[in-house]
């Protein structure tokens, strides 16, 4: 029983990781299009941004809280240059876009390496956040460490956040309609321009918080984006593009998936197990779980 | 160690990206998406995995002879400078510049200045076998020091042979192999590996779990571990390995968990170790209950960890920056003087480091720097290391070394708590050991 009840937190804590760093995608990717292959980076440049203000902050807990707001400014302005330098210019060419915003990777990594060196560099977690809570005692416990417990936290509060910002402000509204039929919300006075470039930075700033929580359980280097990015694509491509709820169900259900085989099998067939199962779903509903019906006509 | 370490290097060109352009339209088919993020994950998947090993050993039959003619001789430098290795093999060739310099400041090799020449392998396996080829032919090299993953290694090595030329492989590996072009001075399993499960033995720790990349080494490392568990009255609990680069091990560290293993025995390499010490001390294990004895985390590797996450855990090799005697304290200081107070000494680099001191002996006794007179003169030569006195073995071309266990500290060095009292005899295919003779 225990068995099973840590597994599917381990579950649970593998789809808020995922759910995290594939949040900010769907912003840019489900909601406008760019497959932005950069979004990885934006991870990278969160990670690093806890990093320096460690040495300058030296409370880890305190460097950590401070690292979510500013890490979700940096990441969100190196996203809205990118947009107003490159990706304004390519938004009907979807696959120049893939293969600039690659490049635009490439030159974002070899920044960190050339700044922060090649190795990675380490963060101090505060003390807190490396324990666990014993949630069942006894010879066999069921603990949760609290560093997972963190990041679903943070994934759930991130969701709501931008879930109550799509529906509830103005800005919401407008990206909402962009969405749904870019030429009518232009005749009806909305600049579209604005409105991508502040849906872009949104999304890159997602990222960068993604990169704070990161910093927790896995290392931290000019690399970390390319191992992820794949994985975030994974989960919009099925949740369905477009639509937030997609994203979260198929996030937590892929993370229970790979959790439970993993324990069963290897970590090597699970993966190979899931991406069969992706596959099959897609076979059978090509366009995700999730789709997003518009009046538009393309 | 001994093959490549993490994620995917990104070096090979972007194939198979599907179909045209989408013309005009602002939302295109779904299906190119997904077939775009199956391309995209080849890409990656690719690039990950080295290329066939290709022998580059080229046309002419003919070896190749060094150029020794003149005031200097030129050997080779072969390690990655850039790529997903560069981390670990920068080191490595910074150690074998310093080893050069001394003796060039010393008056060099039979009177001659030792003039490096250094070819970047690039973390790709075919590009070592080009450069290793390019060393010996055009630059006429009179030694090649260099290779760190096991792939390079196996890559180089027709090369090398056919070649006649002489190879100095610095890293720790997982034996079974002999070349009569290859000079090894890392440990081999028996200096490491072998010394690391008595040490957990005599500890009383017999309930073991095995954590490893998916590869070469580590799988070769557990099945000598699992034999030798089988015959000395230990217990395998479990093995798992994930593939190299992954970062997710909440998984694993439940299952570890859950056997309540005496210890853990880990070959996992490169940025898997930082992910499954992090997880290991939030699901509450501890150094204390189940220690994890890790045969590829030197101080580098303890610098990008996280000393942490790792204080109090076990590594095993055959030389630490805090080894005693003079001639460490000698090695250590230089190297810092050279490249910077903050950078710590590790195995591989002080393997590097003698391995340049060796093949000078070993040409002071031929009196020649031919590759067949090397050989013939290296049965028994001897060199006072930083790791203490080594001996190379003429018949497998191994270096006798001592082996150490260390517990890793909070300030990030590791401490030595036991070691084998006197240099180990290389036996790079366990002829020595009863149990070991299923394998191989």
């Amino acid at each position: 029983m225990t068995v099973i009840l840590g597994q599917t937190f381990t579950g649970v804590s593998i789809g808020a990781v995922l759910l995290l760093i594939a949040l900010g995608l769907s912003l840019t990717f489900g909601q406008m299009n760019v497959i932005n292959m950069a979004h990885g980076e934006f991870i990278m440049a969160g990670a690093y941004t806890t990093y320096v203000l460690q040495k300058s902050v030296s409370d880890a807990g305190l460097s950590l809280l401070v690292a979510l707001p500013v890490a979700f400014l940096v990441a969100g302005a190196l996203g809205a240059l990118l947009e107003w330098l490159l990706i304004r210019r390519l938004y009907l060419r979807p696959l120049d876009t893939l293969l600039v915003t690659w490049g635009v990777s490439l030159m974002l990594q070899q920044l960190a390496r050339d700044v922060f060196g090649a190795p990675n560099v380490q963060t101090r977690a505060p003390e807190l956040l490396t324990g666990h809570i014993t949630v069942v005692g006894g010879a066999d416990p069921l603990t949760f460490a609290n560093s997972r417990l963190f990041i679903l936290t943070l994934a759930v509060a991130a969701v709501v956040a931008l879930s109550l910002t799509l529906r509830l402000t103005p800005l919401g509204r407008r990206i909402r309609g962009v969405v749904q039929n870019r030429d009518l919300a232009e005749v009806s006075g909305i600049s579209t321009e604005r409105v991508d470039r502040t849906a872009f930075f949104i999304g890159s700033g997602l990222a960068g918080v993604a990169g704070v929580a990161l910093t927790l359980v896995g290392p931290i280097g000019p690399t970390m984006g390319t191992n992820i990015i794949i994985d975030a694509f994974l989960v919009i491509v099925v949740g369905g593009i477009g639509r937030l709820r997609g994203t979260v169900i198929v996030a937590f259900v892929l993370g229970i998936m790979q959790s439970v085989l993993e324990y069963s099998t290897t970590v090597s067939v699970a993966k190979v197990l899931v991406l069969v199962a992706i596959v099959a779903f897609l076979q059978w509903r090509p366009q995700g779980l999730y789709t997003l019906r518009t009046r538009s006509l393309v | 160690m001994s093959s490549g370490s993490s994620g995917s290097s990104g070096s090979s060109d972007f194939r198979g990206s599907g179909g045209s352009r989408s013309s005009g339209a602002f939302r295109y088919s779904r299906r190119k998406v997904v077939a775009g993020a199956a391309a995209l994950a080849a890409v990656v998947a690719l690039s990950a995995c080295g290329a066939k090993t290709d022998e580059a050993g080229g046309s002419s039959d003919k070896a190749a002879k060094a150029d020794t003619s003149g005031g200097t001789v030129r050997v080779g430098l072969l390690n990655s400078l850039s790529g997903t290795m560069a981390i670990s093999e920068v080191t490595v060739r910074d150690s074998l510049k310093l080893a050069i310099d001394e003796i060039n400041a010393s008056g060099g090799v039979l009177d001659k200045q030792i003039r490096p020449i250094s070819e970047d392998g690039a973390s790709d396996w075919p590009t070592f076998a080009e450069k290793a080829s390019k060393l010996i032919k055009e630059d006429r090299v009179a030694a090649t020091f260099g290779c760190w993953t096991s792939a390079s290694r196996k890559a180089v090595k027709p090369v090398f042979e056919k070649n006649k030329s002489l190879l100095f492989y610095p890293v720790q590996y997982e034996g079974l192999e002999e070349s009569p072009y290859i000079f090894y001075t890392g440990a081999t399993t028996n200096q490491q590996i072998v010394p690391a499960l008595d040490y957990l033995k005599s500890q009383g720790r017999k309930r073991i779990y095995l954590v490893g990349s998916d590869y070469v080494f580590p799988r070769t490392a557990n099945k000598i571990i699992k034999a030798y568990a089988k015959a000395n009255g230990m217990k395998v609990l479990g093995e798992d390995y994930a593939p190299l680069g992954s970062t997710e091990f909440s998984t694993i560290s439940n299952k570890v968990k859950a056997s309540r293993a005496d210890a853990v025995f880990n070959t996992l390499n490169g940025d898997s170790n930082v992910a499954f010490f992090k997880e290991y001390k939030s699901a509450g294990l501890t150094a204390k209950s189940m220690p994890v004895v890790s045969v590829s985390i030197a101080e580098e590797e303890v610098k990008s960890i996280g000393s942490q996450y790792l204080a109090g855990q076990l590594t095993a090799w055959n030389y630490y920056q805090t080894t005693e005697g003079d001639a460490n304290e000698r090695f250590v200081k230089a190297y810092k003087d050279k490249y910077g107070q903050d950078k710590p000494t590790s195995d591989p680099m002080e393997a590097a480091y003698t391995s340049v001191y060796l093949w000078k002996a070993m040409v002071e006794k031929a009196g020649s720097f031919d590759p067949e007179k090397v050989r013939a003169a290296s049965d028994g030569i001897t060199f006072e290391a930083p790791e203490g006195r080594v001996t190379v073995d003429g018949a497998s071309q191994h270096i006798h070394k001592t082996a150490r266990i260390g517990r890793i500290g909070t300030d990030g060095l590791i401490e030595q708590v036991w070691d084998s009292g006197e240099a180990i005899k290389p036996d790079p295919y366990l002829k020595g050991y009863p149990w070991a003779s299923g394998l191989s």
